[in-house]
């Protein structure tokens, strides 16, 4: 009965939870879906293919680089495409999908040694990239402007200027407009709504972490209270104003908390937050850019190891070393 | 109701069904016995003299007491039968070595000897006399830290103790002993408490139980209703609930410093089933001979909660349990989160062995490890507040300073970081290493 050779001796503990990395980006793809599906009713099929072009484009461009037959594997490209095309235009030509997605995987990840070792959030140094060579297809004023179930419309012929370029046009939009998304922008970051439950459920999963969301959106609205300059209604209003209009929204739930790139520790995590909704607010409110949440968050990615470094947790019972 | 919880902790699929219900049963007493001379955190105990000259071919009879060590931490270790002594010869120990350890040949008499005998009523006992009691009985810790028992209940005269508490949490998935052994023996578990109680001269005696166990809480909780000092506390299931410091925590809300002892805030930990070891060595006078422990797993026939004496073979537990399928991946000394995989099952029972698993892959989770994505669950369960990732990184870098600075020596390897962890990333193994190395470098 002894089945001395055939046991397998390591090191404790001998059970392991069912999570992988592939359990945790699925998950992260579905809290995207509400966001996916609320794209795809405002700028019709344009932006299903979009979105379809981005994510095979990861996936395969991944695959080729890793030699892997795999397509899908650990689900991080498929996560990274659909993250990209939520903050492309509507208008986006297929290309311009194509470079953006293949642009974040080799040069956002797979330079640096692949899933675990890249510096900056991948879909955004994919955007990045798109915003500073073909600035006429992604930072111009003027963007696709939403048909809501109009799914076959040419979204090229409807356009508007996006609400942060311009507040004389912002004013013409309510608060609740911003919230459900019915406005121009990019595929993704229309929505309040549909971005905030996923959080929600992400948060409910255990895969985000409340603080760097939570600095991020609650910095934007304080100095959006107070230097926004209360153009839209009163102070409040505006503050609210700058948490609903453009990218603050996608970028502080799903890009600001890309595990990789961002902070291990508590603390560390707010500071993130705190420091991506200062950058964003600085770009936007004195900046030559409409928009500031990609770079603002690329920053922040950038001092990381720094802020992990500075903010390690007091160990239980631990007392603070007096300086 | 519960008392709030600590920070971190995780929730692992209990497995506790197989045998929670199932009562304590006694195993024949074994043919042979085999009885490491070291069972105990602790220096090892050497060969009584009197065993040592004559050798194979000795007779001794159960509770006849085999080693000692004159060292204050260290505690001595007995004859679980009666019988012929056939080999003393270094043993598989559970520990992954070969230690010295006497086989006695059972005689099937099951003769005690004559020494063992009660010791009296509590009421007549000093704490002096039940000190010495618990250590001549080589009472060690029962959870399976083996700390001997009567260290903890010496504390130095600056250290006062306050609050006893008995850990009935049992949060490793699987293990039922403790879970029975209250149901069973739970006047035996007053009946030590308050002699541990007595010994320290301490106010508060706690029982903390995890809610997974109700019927157990609720059996104490009558038991103690007329007791003014003791009190039952529910615990959150949350492992490790039963880890000292965080049980400390959460009974009494006092928080032991960084690489100090329990003793410093006024606090001493004892398992239920040291708890019932002691009741024993006071009453019947026996030496710490037997335990209870669980025996279960997918691979394991016939589960049970199963009462043996100390130095019975795994092997031959098993094969009371209807013994252990091919499939089985993993043999495991303890519970699945900190317990011991084994070679193979010619291992003596200890006194530590809570608990023998015949894991297969129903109940391990076989992966490759991929790079860490740094999602920081292992920081956010980490029950003591660390970075594990960062640490084990350090770790496999030879960084041993940076490892150090992160606090890895605070790490009590509870498995929490490596048991979460998506990318299956053996983190507790890593910073065990770093341990190592920082105690070694340390040590020079």
């Amino acid at each position: 009965m002894v089945i001395n050779g055939k046991l397998i001796v390591s090191s404790s503990p001998h059970i392991r939870s069912a999570e992988s990395v592939q359990s945790v980006m699925v998950d992260v793809l579905i809290a995207l879906f509400p966001a996916a599906l609320m794209a795809v009713l405002l700028f019709g099929y344009r932006a299903l293919l979009t979105m379809i072009v981005a994510v095979v484009s990861a996936m395969l461009v991944e695959a080729v680089w890793r030699r892997k037959r795999d397509i899908f594997s650990d689900g991080s490209a498929a996560v990274t495409g659909l993250l990209l095309a939520l903050t492309l235009p509507a208008a986006a030509p297929w290309w311009l999908v194509i470079i953006g997605s293949a642009s974040a995987i080799i040069i956002g990840k797979q330079v640096f040694g692949g899933i675990g070792y890249n510096i900056f959030n991948p879909a955004l140094v994919g955007r990045a990239i798109l915003v500073v060579s073909w600035g006429g297809h992604m930072a111009g004023d003027i963007w696709s402007s939403p048909q809501p179930f109009a799914f076959g419309f040419d979204v090229a012929t409807v356009t508007g200027a996006t609400v942060l370029a311009a507040p004389e046009m912002a004013v013409t939009f309510s608060l609740p407009e911003l919230f459900i998304g019915n406005i121009a922008g990019s595929l993704g970051e229309t929505s309040a709504l549909a971005l905030l439950i996923g959080g929600i459920w992400l948060v409910y999963k255990g895969h985000i972490d409340y603080r760097i969301p939570g600095g991020f959106i609650g910095t934007v609205f304080v100095m959006g209270v107070f230097f926004g300059g209360g153009f839209y209604g009163n102070i409040f209003t505006t503050g609210l104003f700058h948490i609903f209009a453009g990218g603050v929204m996608i970028g502080a739930i799903y890009m600001a908390t890309d595990f990789v790139t961002t902070p291990v520790t508590p603390a560390g995590r707010l500071i993130f937050g705190i420091g991506c909704g200062l950058i964003t607010m600085l770009i936007r409110l004195w900046g030559t850019l409409p928009e500031g949440v990609t770079f603002a968050i690329l920053l922040m990615n950038a001092v990381t190891p720094i802020i992990d470094n500075f903010t390690i947790p007091q160990q239980f019972g631990g007392v603070k070393k007096s300086a | 109701m519960a008392e709030s919880s600590f920070n971190g902790g995780v929730h692992p699929v209990y497995n506790k069904e197989a045998t929670s219900t199932l009562a304590i049963v006694k195993m024949p007493l074994p043919q042979k016995v085999v009885v490491p001379m070291q069972q105990h955190i602790g220096a090892p105990c050497e060969l009584l003299a009197d065993v040592e000259e004559i050798g194979k071919g000795c007779e001794v009879k159960a509770g006849q007491k085999l080693g000692d060590n004159k060292g204050f931490v260290s505690a001595p270790v007995h004859a679980p039968i009666s019988g012929t002594v056939a080999d003393i010869a270094p043993y598989n120990h559970p520990l992954g070595m070969k230690i010295k350890a006497v086989t006695i040949e059972s005689d099937g008499r099951d003769e005690w000897a004559e020494n063992v005998k009660p010791a009296g009523r509590l009421e007549d006992l000093s704490p002096e006399d039940i000190r010495k009691i618990v250590r001549e009985a080589g009472i060690v810790g029962l959870g399976g830290a083996t700390f001997p028992a009567h260290v903890k209940l010496s504390p130095p005269e600056d250290k006062p103790i306050d609050v006893v508490i008995i850990n009935g949490a049992e949060c490793e998935p699987y293990l039922t002993a403790d879970h029975r052994v209250m149901l069973e023996k739970s006047e035996e578990i007053i009946f030590g408490l308050k002699a541990m109680m007595k010994a320290l001269n301490a106010s508060e005696g706690i029982i903390g139980v995890e809610d997974n166990k109700p019927d157990a809480m609720k059996l104490m909780e009558r038991l103690v209703a007329e007791e003014e000092s003791i009190r039952v506390c529910s615990l959150p299931t949350k492992y490790p609930q039963g880890a000292e410091k965080m049980l400390i925590s959460v009974t009494t809300g006092r928080v032991v410093p960084a690489g100090a002892l329990p003793m410093e805030v006024g606090v001493v930990n004892h398992n239920v089933g040291t708890a019932v070891a002691i009741t024993q060595a006071i009453k019947e006078g026996k030496p710490l001979v037997g335990r209870v422990m669980t025996v279960t797993g997918s691979g394991v026939s016939k589960p049970a909660n199963i009462q043996v004496r100390l130095g019975t073979l795994a092997s031959e537990v098993l094969e009371y349990c209807g013994g252990i399928s091919d499939s089985t991946l993993k043999l495991v000394v303890g519970g699945p989160m900190m317990g011991l995989a084994q070679p193979s099952a010619d291992i003596p029972v200890i006194k530590g062995t809570s608990g023998i698993l015949a894991l297969t892959d129903e109940d391990v989770y076989l992966a490759e490890s991929s790079p860490c994505i740094r999602c920081a669950k292992c920081v956010t369960v980490c029950p003591m507040n660390l970075m594990p990732t960062s640490i084990s990184q350090a770790a496999e870098h030879g960084d041993y300073k940076r490892a150090e600075k992160l606090y890895a020596l605070d790490c009590f390897e509870c498995g929490c970081c490596s048991f979460i962890c998506p990318s299956k990333i053996p983190l507790v193994q890593w910073i065990r290493i770093g341990k190592n190395e920082i105690m070694k470098r340390k040590n020079k």
